[in-house]
């Protein structure tokens, strides 16, 4: 008999279980479950408890995914396409929650992109990602407003109308911190999950989930092997935590370095000579390219570490306004007196 | 001449944007200050600027304020429809006008005061620029001099109109003394109306239900308003604001213990206000019909989900864009049965500003007591014009939160809670707030047994939509009851909301006029307490008053009491934009009781119609 197997825990204590969620009903090799998977990965790495986080989405199979993981965060599937004003309201009621929001590209791209351009406006502390996949899932299979032009559905019929890039409208609309992964990348998507956590402000990532059941056939421009195939990382993404004290040796003509806002420290490497992340024009300059030749850039693709965000602009007091007592939210008699007296 | 004394309505008829609101107040509020009772109601149009618009101010010495059909004293400064609104009135009645206009050609059976307005504005005002916006106040003081205001009165109700502004107080006051100068100088009074100071609004406020609302909103501790600008709705948030910057920032750091959030759409702010309640915070919006509808799929969520929020729908014309500066009790049915699927929503109807400010209070704590949206019913002409009040009573309640574990009760209670369990047999669940600490529980609009897990079982899903059926009943018994008069009378009449005034009004004119007397219910909430079915069955006829054209009121008794129960009840309708009066009540009942012929009410209502009542071709707006 030897010694019982140490459970692993993380840095407040807690072991892996309150970090997973409840069994998926994705289909199997599903992308989304990949990501689900990264979620659990980086909130257990990061050291934040999932008591402490509120975790929303809107309608679809991506929408489906916050009861997959951090079961004991507090969750809310809401409806399509307005996730983004119940994320709001519910950091307006507690500003202290951490706040994970997921999306799909539809309910995003069509329904939601109202509410999508306005939550980049105010730039909501909320890690938003956008589960990828160019099709509707759960009503089988017909195109979204991410699907490429020519791209085809199953019964090889084209999509002919151009795509909505979400981070380049995120980066137009002001977003803060707007990111591009691959479901199937577990290191890139692991190190921005991170990097967001830390983030105060809007975290947009955008990630390519391929769907293996409507949208993974040849003639598909979101299919594990055309994704796979055209994948431009841009430049490795070294995220280090606040709490981790690493030097990291790096080269600041291929590097740039970002504090964050908690203290963590980002490196990344330069995809070209010109490039800086915290550069919107040069941003748009490499999705521009990139997509011209057929690619998608992948990595931290843009970053304003220090924009202000909604929830401290409104200046509010720092008890959230929840759990405010009556005597602090009911204004004493004397107030009522005055405004009766000023409509006498 | 058989003077008529503290019982007449004056008309002015201006433009959009000439400021003559100011001008108008002024001269309610002397009025009001002279112990009379007042109202003012103003008729606009939806546009920015330049369209005819009407304000009525009624006086009445037994506390009348309904709007009145007639018009007594009509002030003609508006060229567009001077003609039309001269040749509306009834004989007998007074004309006050801007002499070029030469309305004195057209008719001989009336009073007509000439009045030179530019003659006499450009001897006060030297800015020109300034000449159309101080011409107002000269009417005013024509009127104090006509009719027999204290020119003290109506300086004090200018000096409290203009506040700081001092130089612009003493600006209109010039005018409006060289208004009664004039009228003394150069008007011999020959029309039967005056102004006598009695007592009957000592202590008393003038106050908009909008504004009353956003103070009953504020007394109830709201703590995130989320909202989009729309017609007749737009003034409570913006008072709200107002009154949460003066008196809800923490005088120690200046920072603020509420959020408010103009949204990008009526969604958008429903789905802030469902996110605050789902996490603890008392939320609000304010909107109206159009608003309404937008924010119906979030609203089923709110019911499904059990969350709750406060939602302001103050009602104007519709359908669709409809008349957005017109008065209605048009959303009452569809909001009451709010969203797909089989949803109940709990409304509250205000009938006055002071009810506003208690309902709102009691819609924030029904909101937590039920777990869902809870909406005040309030309409434009409650909203957005002015009415006399005795002054609100200090809150001191203790606000209901309703039915929400702390992290000690749930462990406490061991693997036992489940969020949509009917515990007390109510069929109200309990919830946690989402905190660090605070038990989780997953909230979805989706299928969900008691414990808030997903199913599809056929079982789960007719357990928990009959507990939501359960606390329908619950609610029933906790929402405000009708106010109830009973009397040794057949007939009775139900009302609801602002048709309360003219009810009041109409049933002393069936009395008098006829002998009729009549029992009456105001109801104040769906679903509908035990009384209502009560006094219903209580009476032979019942006729229940709406500002609507389907009966909506009646559409939910039958929907919501015993078949046959509203089989007597028959409907009194009002829904041309204009606030229901109560000659169009007593003609109405009158009518289906048998005792006047349709055809006599008919031709009376064909005269005496003001222009303001006649269709103008307004261009669209919102």
């Amino acid at each position: 008999m030897g010694e019982p197997v140490k459970a692993k825990t993380n840095r407040i204590g807690l072991e892996m279980a309150p970090y997973r969620g409840g069994k998926t009903t994705l289909c199997a090799g599903c992308g989304h479950n990949a990501i689900s998977e990264r979620i659990i990965d980086a909130f257990f790495e990061m050291g934040v408890n999932p008591r402490d986080v509120i975790k929303l989405s809107g309608i679809g199979c991506s929408s489906k995914t916050p009861a997959y993981f951090l079961a004991d965060a507090h969750g809310f599937n809401s409806v399509h396409g307005r996730m983004p004003s119940v994320a709001t309201g519910a950091l307006l009621a507690n500003r202290k929650m951490i706040a994970i929001g997921v999306s799909g590209d539809g309910d995003t791209g069509a329904i939601g992109i109202g509410q999508f351009v306005h939550l980049m406006r105010r730039n909501v502390p909320l890690v938003y990602i956008i589960e990828d996949n160019g099709c509707y899932g759960l009503t089988k299979g017909q195109f979204s407003p991410t699907a490429d032009v020519g791209s085809t559905q199953k019964n090889g019929q084209p999509n002919d109308l151009p795509p909505i890039d979400t981070c380049m409208l995120a980066v137009q609309l002001g977003a803060s911190f707007v990111a591009r992964s691959f479901s199937g990348d577990k290191k890139q998507l692991l190190a921005i999950l991170k990097a967001a956590i830390a983030h105060r402000g809007t975290a947009m990532i955008d990630v390519l989930s391929p769907c293996v059941t409507f949208n993974d056939h040849e003639g598909s421009t979101k299919s594990y092997a055309y994704v796979k195939e055209h994948d431009e990382p841009g430049g490795e993404v070294n995220f280090v935590p606040f709490f981790e004290d690493i030097s990291v040796e790096y080269d600041p003509g291929t590097t740039t370095a970002v504090t964050m806002h908690d203290g963590s420290k980002l490196y990344l490497k330069k995809v070209a000579e010109e490039y800086n992340p915290t550069d919107k024009l040069a941003a748009m300059r490499l999705m521009h390219e990139t997509h011209a030749r057929g690619e998608f850039a992948t990595g931290i693709l843009y970053i304003e570490p220090d924009k202000d965000d909604f929830v401290n602009q409104l200046n509010l007091v720092d008890t959230p306004l929840a759990f405010l007592p009556t005597g602090t939210v009911r204004p004493g008699r004397e107030v009522l007196d005055a405004v009766m007296e000023e409509h006498r | 001449m058989n003077k008529v004394v503290n019982d007449f309505s004056i008309q002015v008829a201006t433009v959009n944007g000439s400021g003559s609101q100011t001008a108008n107040l002024v001269l309610l509020r002397s009025i009001f200050q002279m112990g009379i009772p007042v109202s003012g109601k103003n008729m606009f149009p939806s546009n920015i600027a330049g369209l005819p618009t009407w304000y009525t101010v009624r006086a009445n010495r037994d506390g009348f304020i309904a709007r009145k059909k007639e018009v007594d004293f009509l002030v003609a400064m508006n060229a567009e429809t001077a003609r039309e609104d001269v040749m509306t009135l009834e004989p007998g009645r007074a004309v006050l006008y801007d002499e070029p206009l030469k309305l004195n050609q057209l008719r001989t059976d009336l009073t007509f005061y000439p009045v030179p307005f530019d003659k006499i504005v450009a001897t006060v005002c030297t800015d020109a620029k300034l000449r159309r916006l101080v011409k107002n106040m000269i009417y005013d003081g024509v009127l104090s001099e006509l009719l027999g205001i204290e020119m003290g009165e109506m300086e004090k109700a200018l000096r409290k109109q203009f506040g700081k502004k001092v130089k612009a107080a003493d600006l209109n006051m010039g005018a409006l003394k060289a208004g009664a100068d004039y009228a003394k100088q150069h008007l011999t009074k020959a029309d039967p109306f005056a102004v006598e100071r009695m007592n009957k609004t000592g202590g008393m406020i003038l106050i908009e239900g909008n504004t009353a609302a956003a103070l009953g909103a504020m007394f109830a501790g709201v703590t995130v308003v989320a909202w989009y600008p729309i017609t007749p709705s737009s003034s409570l948030p913006e008072a709200l604001i107002g009154y949460l910057k003066k008196y809800r920032v923490d005088p120690a750091t200046g920072k603020a213990t509420y959020a408010v959030v103009q949204a990008e759409d009526e969604i958008a702010s429903i789905g802030m206000v469902l996110g605050a309640g789902w996490a603890g915070a008392r939320a609000m919006t304010s909107t109206s019909g159009p608003g309404v509808s937008l924010m119906s799929e979030f609203a089923g969520l709110a019911y499904y989900a059990e969350i709750p929020g406060v939602v302001f729908d103050i009602q104007r014309v519709g359908p669709s864009t409809g008349l957005p500066t017109r008065t209605a009790q048009g959303d009452i049915a569809s909001t009451a049965l709010l969203s797909h699927g089989d949803t109940k929503q709990i409304l509250l109807i205000p009938s006055s500003v002071e009810e506003c400010f208690e309902l709102a209070q009691d819609a924030f704590d029904l909101a937590e007591r039920f777990q869902q949206l809870v909406f005040v019913m309030s309409d434009l002409d409650l909203g957005m014009n002015t009415w006399m009040s005795t002054p609100f009573t200090y809150p001191d309640r203790v606000y209901d939160r309703g039915k929400v574990l702390t992290a000690e009760n749930v462990k406490a209670l061991g693997a036992e809670w489940g969020r949509y369990r009917d515990v007390d047999g109510d069929g109200i669940p309990y919830r946690t707030i989402p905190d660090t600490g605070m038990p989780s529980y997953f909230t979805r609009g989706s299928g969900h047994n008691e414990r808030g897990q997903y199913s599809e079982r056929p079982d789960d899903y007719q357990r928990n939509v009959d507990r939501l059926a359960r606390k329908h009943e619950t609610a029933k018994q906790q929402v405000p009851a009708p106010i109830v008069e009973d009397a040794d009378a057949e007939v009775a009449i139900v009302a609801y909301g602002t048709s309360h005034w003219a009810v009041v009004e109409a049933r002393t004119q069936l009395e008098k006029e006829a002998g009729l007397k009549t029992a009456y219910m105001r109801l104040r909430a769906f679903p509908f307490p035990a009384e209502v079915d009560a006094f219903i069955a209580r009476y032979k006829r019942v006729y229940l008053v709406e500002q609507n054209r389907d009966a909506q009121m009646k559409m939910l008794l039958r929907i919501e009491l015993p078949a046959g129960a509203t089989n007597h009840v028959r409907s009194v309708l009002h829904y041309n934009g204009l606030p229901i009066d109560a000659r169009s009540i007593t003609d109405d009942i009158l009518v289906q009781e048998g005792r006047k012929a349709r055809d006599t009410v008919e031709a009376a209502a064909a005269v005496g119609r003001g222009a303001a009542a006649v269709a103008t071709a307004a261009r669209e707006g919102e």
